[in-house]
């Protein structure tokens, strides 16, 4: 079912109309700049296990709410399509995940509509559901537990209306087992071929952190995590260009992008890639969502906050090898650090992850 | 060795005492000679085991070792493809108690485990023993492609024709190491090629 185009053209104009590939005309706003989750609280990076309390942020911030909607929400939506046209593996879920599912399906949905309801409403009358969402045009009437009552499976079809990719993980042997997800705006990783994996093998790519016992550590935490209590994390990397889809499947194609910086071009083609990463134990299932919700900016836009501009060149000039390695940053670093030096005068930073 | 954490570890193959039924499934003539010496000692058990052999290396005389140890069954299939297929149609009518020993060379257990594992057999019911070429199994991660017995790496993908560079991330749900694409950042420069 859809809405009629008067009800969906009045909120429309309050998103951009941008593209994640091709021509490449994402940009952020004055506003959207303000609010970006910078992930450096000092002037040099190393991993830790920077988990938190999923506690409400500042007003306006990329935090204020559980689940954040913002100005790139239709676009992005757009472009998740897209990816799932070309690709369907992108979107698995192996049939122990149903339940889980219902239980995404209910966390995104009472989240959106509560804390936007300008944009999104959900009625409840039993199991009988009835879900708007207005900036993409949507009406459905459906019955909680009965996937046939969906256009796609529950997570599917929640998920091509939330930003940010989503994984389901299977508590179970002392483990948490990755059984389900959608993954379209991932920073290099393929859910096709990790899917089924238990949390040590599908990080086992990363250097350094096993080392460090990261791992073993963030796992026994998470397999304690409380219903009601759910945790967050950033992570970083770098994008050349807005891509969302940097997957490996089409790293092929992409990959070359990071050969076509130039001192000239930094500023629009380099961004800063972060991640905000959430988890939530899901109270059906007892399986936990694992949300990686994608924000980008450009360096040309981050060195309008001059700590930021100070604070990314140093942990970009002084990053551990290994580490621009497994991010990708060998072919730009370079030109990216000589285009940012010009905005590091050697000031000291105030701590912390906001803006002076 | 790798410190990969989903690279997969082979063991040995011991026979199980208490196993109700035994179900071996091997590959290549040393698999063969090794599976005829682990069981030789088991008379008694011997009655309740039956082995598909693949005898992929045309190696008749292996194949006679394995007959002559008196199993209940002992089959012989002329490839991986026809004998896994065996090896699937058996799975479906095994019972529980059985216990599975896949002995052969790296890429056929690949895809063995992968093959037991999808059809619901407690990982505990396997064992598992490398007898062969460590050759692996790999999926190209661009066209999905399967890739058998890929004995070094770079490699460029039979299907798709991209240079691969071979991870050591393994998946247990495909049964194959990654092959992600290893000159998308300078095309034709490829770095020498190593051994598995």
């Amino acid at each position: 079912m859809s809405l009629s185009t008067i009800e969906v053209d009045d909120v429309r104009h309050e998103f951009n109309s941008e593209t994640f590939r091709d021509d490449y005309t994402f940009s952020n706003s004055p506003e959207a700049i303000a609010r970006f989750p910078f992930p450096f609280d000092r002037d040099e990076y190393m991993y830790a296990v920077n988990i938190e309390q999923h506690m409400p942020g500042p007003p306006k911030s990329a935090t204020e709410f559980p689940i954040d909607i913002d100005e790139h929400y239709v676009a992005e939506m757009a472009d998740r399509a897209r990816v799932l046209k070309e690709d369907p593996l992108r979107c698995q879920s192996l049939p122990h995940m149903l339940m889980a599912e219902w239980d995404l399906l209910d966390l995104l949905m009472t989240s959106m509509a509560r804390d936007y309801p300008r944009w999104f409403s959900l009625e409840r009358d039993g199991r009988k559901w009835h879900w708007i969402n207005r900036p993409l045009g949507i009406e459905q009437r459906f019955v909680f537990g009965d996937p046939t009552t969906l256009p796609q499976g529950p997570m599917e079809y929640v998920t091509r209306q939330c930003q940010g990719d989503f994984c389901l993980l299977d508590q179970r042997d002392n483990n948490l087992w990755l059984d389900a997800g959608i993954v379209t705006s991932q920073a290099d990783w393929s859910l096709d071929f990790d899917l089924g994996m238990n949390f040590i093998e599908w990080h086992g790519p990363v250097p350094l952190a096993h080392n460090m016992n990261i791992f073993d550590r963030a796992l026994k935490f998470l397999m304690n995590l409380q219903q009601g209590r759910p945790v967050r994390r950033l992570n970083w990397t770098m994008t050349v260009n807005p891509r969302l889809d940097t997957s490996p499947e089409n790293y092929h194609r992409w990959g070359i992008d990071r050969t076509t910086v130039t001192p000239e071009n930094v500023g629009d083609k380099v961004h800063l890639r972060v991640e905000l990463q959430a988890l939530w134990r899901l109270p059906r299932s007892n399986a936990i969502v694992f949300s990686i919700r994608c924000y980008l900016i450009k360096m040309g836009e981050l060195v309008t906050q001059p700590k930021w501009a100070r604070r990314i060149h140093r942990v970009l000039r002084d990053l551990p090898p290994e580490l621009a390695e497994y991010k990708g940053l060998t072919n730009y670093r370079a030109a990216t650090l000589e285009w940012l030096s010009q905005y590091d005068d050697g000031a000291p930073t105030s701590p912390g992850f906001y803006p002076d | 060795m790798s410190d990969i954490k989903s690279r997969p570890i082979w063991g040995r193959i011991r026979p199980v005492a208490h196993a109700a039924r035994h179900f071996v499934c091997c590959e290549g003539s040393s698999a063969a000679r090794h599976v005829a010496e682990t069981f030789s000692p088991n008379a008694e058990a011997l009655k309740q085991v039956t082995i598909l052999y693949g005898n992929t290396d045309r190696n008749e005389e292996a194949g006679h070792t394995l007959d002559a140890l008196g199993a209940e069954a002992s089959l012989h299939y002329p490839t991986r493809q026809t004998l896994l297929i065996s090896f699937k149609a058996h799975l479906k009518r095994l019972h529980m108690g059985a216990q599975i020993y896949l002995c052969g060379p790296e890429a056929f257990l690949n895809e063995a485990t992968a093959i037991a594992e999808s059809h619901g057999v407690l990982k505990e019911a396997v064992q598992t023993e490398l007898c062969g070429a460590n050759a692996r199994r790999v999926q190209c991660v661009h066209c999905k492609g399967l890739i058998e017995n890929v004995a070094y790496t770079p490699i460029a993908c039979e299907h798709c024709g991209v240079n691969l560079m071979v991870r050591d991330h393994y998946s247990r749900r495909l049964g194959a190491f990654m092959g992600v694409c290893v000159d998308a950042e300078a095309p034709g420069d490829l770095p020498a090629r190593e051994s598995f």
